[in-house]
């Protein structure tokens, strides 16, 4: 018997009434209530909730998140130059063809056999990554760069046995916030000073805070604020007298041109795989990476999945599955290394895809335009009076500090007119770096056109002399 | 189709391309894709970029990655693809924990807009009011199922919503001045990272056990209270399916102790508008959006574990939050006790997104029904399980189930030496997947099933059928199992080269050097 308005929801199968009176009657039950048995009435939720009116038809559903989208405007028809840990980069057609099939995204946690496919793309991620890095061992990917940085640093605990880590204090301070709550209450984390007028490491400063309680150092490179750091054998060299750990964050997009970190001295790398063909998603598209060479000591102190290729019952056919497996928190719960979860494999399987389509040739040539075109900018902008980009005296990547100081105007409103003109504005640096007064973060990569570069420059220069004619208008 | 009426197994063949690994693909001088040049006045004006970088930051050989054309590398993926089962081809019931129901299409549609997926998480507030607006009402609704005051959805997945708790519950007594508690409590039949993400934080962890309604003691948990006792992570209905009904006095004790209590409810999928953490007393709480609220799965990630709170505890919560003005949305990184960033932005907005979209397509009667029909589909399989030789599930005999169970194998193991492992290798020759359980394995050969809502009555007749060949095997022919599988993509596979570090290969180019001593 149907009952009046009961709703038969196209999720939900088995709403139909003569469906649920079929197995309620092999249940020998009158009521799904009754299944809820074990749970006592005090602790049952009385109210109704108070959500909004559903909406169930498809097209009506999607006409009412499209509205509340559109009130959003993306990067898409707007020029923006918006970095510092989420990038704007082109996202090959394929990568999103294999993302969205099926069988990967709504995949979890199978086994090696009826999801081989899925042990089998995420160890060509790890490998093809491991090529870039220059290292022989790469993890499953972790959330994103801020995990992968605070556990990179606990493994630099755990193989020293030592509980200082030293890091560089032009690391993103959003990391840094992670790095000390991940950190804190096993790990101390000790600011290592920048050089002000280039950027890089008071190697002074590193030298006189290193000791035998020191568990590594930690430094990105490029910079969070875009240098590059070109001290880097120097650095692990402090680090290793004190039989310590080199840590560095890096930018996985770089490596197509830049010394990967093992080349002057890293024992663990990590970063973020977002700029490896995943869309920004407001910064949902973000996944770390984790990478070591390949000894025991390092290896045992992951607590991500390794996926490793095996042989199998038949000859000559490839197997994947777990390495090591026992080290895990699913394994031995609280007595594993840290935890692992559900954490972003299907970006892994996206990087993997852009690696294997760019090949080493893609990731140079993509290296040289990002920076022909970011020097470009830094060019452009800097024959506008007052503004000097870069700001630090070193070689940079795809991202600058742009210094507005001389201009007598606030990013906060250079960046309000930018936004009348379409264009986003670098990211200002205000409030977390104060000792940089009124500059801004610019990311440039591929994806800007050279008319993009032009138009934005244009309108800066626009803005910045139009307020200074009318502070001196105003001093007049 | 082949399959005949009375409910007897597909004649299954997994996909099988014996695709070689990739980097064996390399054919020197192929491109997939092109990428652009700086234009040539750019190039004219600024040189080759390269020289720029100081000498000794130059690579100097370039990455070995392989090269190879465009059609290649999507066919080689899509290949791989095809050698996974995925929830939207199989009936994907065996994975129990994990809630593996329907993420709907039309959510993939909606995050691919690029008022979704081309948002930079720093810009300007007033250029991505959609978004903040969908991340406040995600956040009202689950106020409304949970009953707590204040969502963040910067955790990325379950295990980093309880690093958050036990983050909040660090930071709570070192402002409270009271260092000393340094022990959380969980329960065996709680998620394993209850345990490792509060051991993280320096936490002792206590793990109470079942008894043999498979519920944790009163008695026993009182024995671990003490001055040292910060919290209590917990599940409710515990791995096993059964609703614990003494969980106010849980937390409670809890509570005269002087701790705090953190609901586990990555799995939520059968109590949703049924009974909800703030009527059991909790602090916090917090529900995979990748589990109950539907974002697909992705082959483990990227997922989000939203982890909510009392109000009380609103200043500790990770920065930024999304505020309303009543007329526009704002972000607000201004709280006094944060314990600052457990990620980079605002979260997996995607996954928000998708949870958005399911709660809106069902609404309040939705949600109930959804769990209503994912308790009734779970007691269906149970009584179906319950009838087949070889299979038990242990505790609470004759009680009905929440949304899953903790099933073994034992008897079977007993009587025809076919094990969980060999019946979940047999499975994949029919298109099914079956799993374990999480370790340690207090359940001898265990299996969990969680049917949620998304499989019709034929579908799970289906999956008990598929049981039903497997078992019947075993005892007839327990050989052909424990050699299984035999119609999947690979066959059993090697596991002493992944435990032993001399034949560990993680990389190809580990393997390169190291199959060797194969």
């Amino acid at each position: 018997m149907e009952k009046k308005n009961k709703t038969i929801h196209p999720y939900i199968p088995n709403s139909v009434p003569e469906i649920q009176a079929k197995m309620m009657e092999y249940l020998g039950i009158k009521d799904i209530e009754e299944l809820y048995a074990d749970i006592p009435q005090h602790l049952r939720f009385k109210g109704e909730m108070n959500l909004a009116d559903a909406i169930p038809s498809e097209y009506e559903l999607k006409r009412h998140v499209e509205g509340i989208l559109s009130k959003n405007l993306s990067c898409n028809n707007h020029i923006s130059f918006l970095g510092g840990g989420c990038w704007q980069h082109y996202v090959p057609a394929i990568c999103d063809e294999i993302n969205q099939r099926s069988e990967f995204l709504t995949a979890y946690a199978g086994e090696p056999y009826e999801d081989h496919g899925r042990f089998q793309v995420l160890f060509e991620y790890e490998s093809l990554m491991a090529e870039l890095l220059d290292m022989d061992v790469v993890n499953v990917p972790t959330y994103d760069w801020c995990q992968a940085a605070g556990t990179a640093i606990r493994m630099a605990g755990r193989i020293t046995g030592r509980r200082e880590i030293l890091v560089s204090d032009t690391v993103s301070p959003e990391r840094l916030a992670a790095i000390r709550n991940y950190c804190q209450p096993v790990m101390n984390v000790i600011l290592v000073k920048h050089d002000p007028k280039n950027g890089v490491m008071d190697l002074e400063d590193l030298e006189s805070k290193s000791s035998a309680e020191t568990a590594g150092v930690y430094f990105e490179n490029p910079s969070f604020l875009g240098f590059i750091e070109h001290q880097g054998d120097e650095i692990s060299r402090i680090v290793h007298t004190h039989d310590a750990i080199c840590v560095v964050g890096v930018d996985p997009v770089s490596l197509g041109i830049i010394r990967p970190p093992s080349q002057y001295g890293a024992d663990i790398v990590c970063g973020d795989i977002q700029g490896l063909g995943v869309h920004m998603f407001f910064g949902g598209g973000l996944g770390g990476f984790i990478a070591s060479r390949d000894e025991e000591k390092y290896v045992m102190e992951y607590p991500s999945r390794l996926f490793g290729i095996t042989k199998t019952a038949v000859d000559g056919e490839y197997g994947f599955g777990d390495v090591a497996y026992e080290r895990t928190s699913f394994a031995e719960r609280e007595e594993g290394k840290e935890f692992v979860g559900t954490h972003a494999a299907l970006w892994g399987i996206t990087a993997a895809v852009y690696l294997s389509l760019l090949g080493p040739n893609g990731m140079k040539e993509l290296n040289t335009t990002i920076l022909q075109k970011s020097r470009y900018l830094m060019k452009n902008l800097s024959e506008i009076e007052g503004v000097r980009a870069p700001y630090f005296n070193s070689a940079h990547f795809k991202e600058f500090v742009v210094d507005f100081n001389g201009t007598g105007k606030t990013v906060q409103d250079i960046n309000a007119s930018l936004l009348s003109k379409k264009i986003f504005g670098g990211k200002s640096l205000r409030s977390e770096f104060p000792e940089l007064g009124e500059s801004a973060l610019f990311c440039v990569t591929e994806i800007h056109t050279k008319k993009d570069l032009d138009t934005a420059t244009q309108a800066i220069r626009e803005i910045v002399e139009a307020v200074n004619t009318q502070d001196f208008r105003e001093d007049g | 189709m082949a399959k005949d009426k009375t409910n007897r197994v597909r004649k299954f063949h997994q996909a099988k391309w014996d695709e070689p690994v990739i980097f064996e693909l390399d054919t020197k001088g192929e491109r997939g894709i092109k990428v652009p040049e700086a234009e040539k006045e750019i190039q004219e004006q600024i040189g080759d970029g390269v020289s720029a970088l100081p000498e000794n930051m130059r690579r100097k050989d370039p990455p070995a990655l392989p090269e190879i054309s465009q059609m290649r590398v999507l066919k080689h993926f899509l290949r791989l693809s095809q050698h996974c089962l995925g929830a939207d081809l199989n009936i994907d019931i065996g994975q129990g924990t994990c809630t593996m129901k329907y993420s709907p299409k039309i959510n993939e549609h909606l995050v691919r807009m690029p008022e979704a997926s081309e948002l930079h998480p720093w810009q300007d507030e007033s250029t991505v009011q959609g978004a903040l607006e969908i991340i406040y009402k995600t956040d009202c609704f689950l106020r409304e199922i949970s009953g707590l005051d204040q969502f963040t959805f910067q955790p990325g997945g379950g295990s980093a919503a309880i690093l958050c708790m036990a983050s909040i519950v660090h930071k709570y007594f070192e402002l409270k001045g009271e260092p000393g508690r340094d022990e959380i409590i969980t329960t065996i039949f709680s998620h394993p990272s209850d345990a490792a993400a509060a051991a993280v934080k320096g936490y002792k962890i206590i793990t109470l056990y079942q008894n043999e309604d498979g519920l944790p003691e009163l008695e026993a948990l009182k024995k671990a209270l003490s001055e040292r006792t910060a919290g209590l992570f917990i599940t409710n209905p515990e791995d096993t399916g059964i609703f614990n009904p003494k969980i106010d006095e849980f937390t409670k004790l809890i509570h005269e102790a002087g701790g705090l209590c953190g609901y586990d409810q990555a799995n939520a999928n059968g109590i949703l508008g049924i009974t909800r953490a703030r009527e059991a007393d909790f602090d916090m709480c917090f529900f995979n959006l990748h589990k109950t609220f539907s974002s697909p799965h992705g082959c483990g990630g990227p997922g989000l574990g939203a982890l909510g709170v009392k109000k009380e505890l609103r200043d500790y919560l990770p920065v930024p939050l999304v505020e309303y003005s009543g007329k526009s949305y704002s972000v607000n990184f201004d709280l006094p006790n944060t314990i600052g960033k457990m990620r980079g932005f605002f979260g997996v907005f995607p996954a928000v997104l998708r949870a958005y979209a399911w709660i809106m397509s069902l609404g309040a009667e939705g949600l109930k029904e959804a769990a209503r029909v994912a308790v009734l589909n779970n007691n269906y399989v149970l009584k179906k399980i319950r009838e087949l030789r070889g299979a038990s599930a242990p505790y609470a005999e004759g009680r009905h189930r929440i949304e899953q169970v903790r099933y073994s194998w034992q008897k079977l193991k007993e009587e025809t030496g076919v094990s969980t492992e060999d019946v979940i290798c047999r499975m994949a020759d029919f298109g099914f997947h079956l799993w374990t359980s999480h370790h340690p394995f207090v359940v001898p050969e265990p299996f969990t099933i969680e049917p949620t809502e998304s499989y019709s009555k034929e579908e799970l007749d289906e999956y008990i059928a598929g049981l039903e060949k497997v078992v019947e095997e075993a005892y007839e022919d327990p050989e052909k199992v424990k050699n299984a599988p035999h119609n999947s993509v690979v066959h059993k596979i090697d596991q002493s080269t992944l435990d032993d570090p001399e034949k560990w290969a993680i990389t190809w180019r580990a393997y390169l050097k190291k199959s060797k001593n194969w």
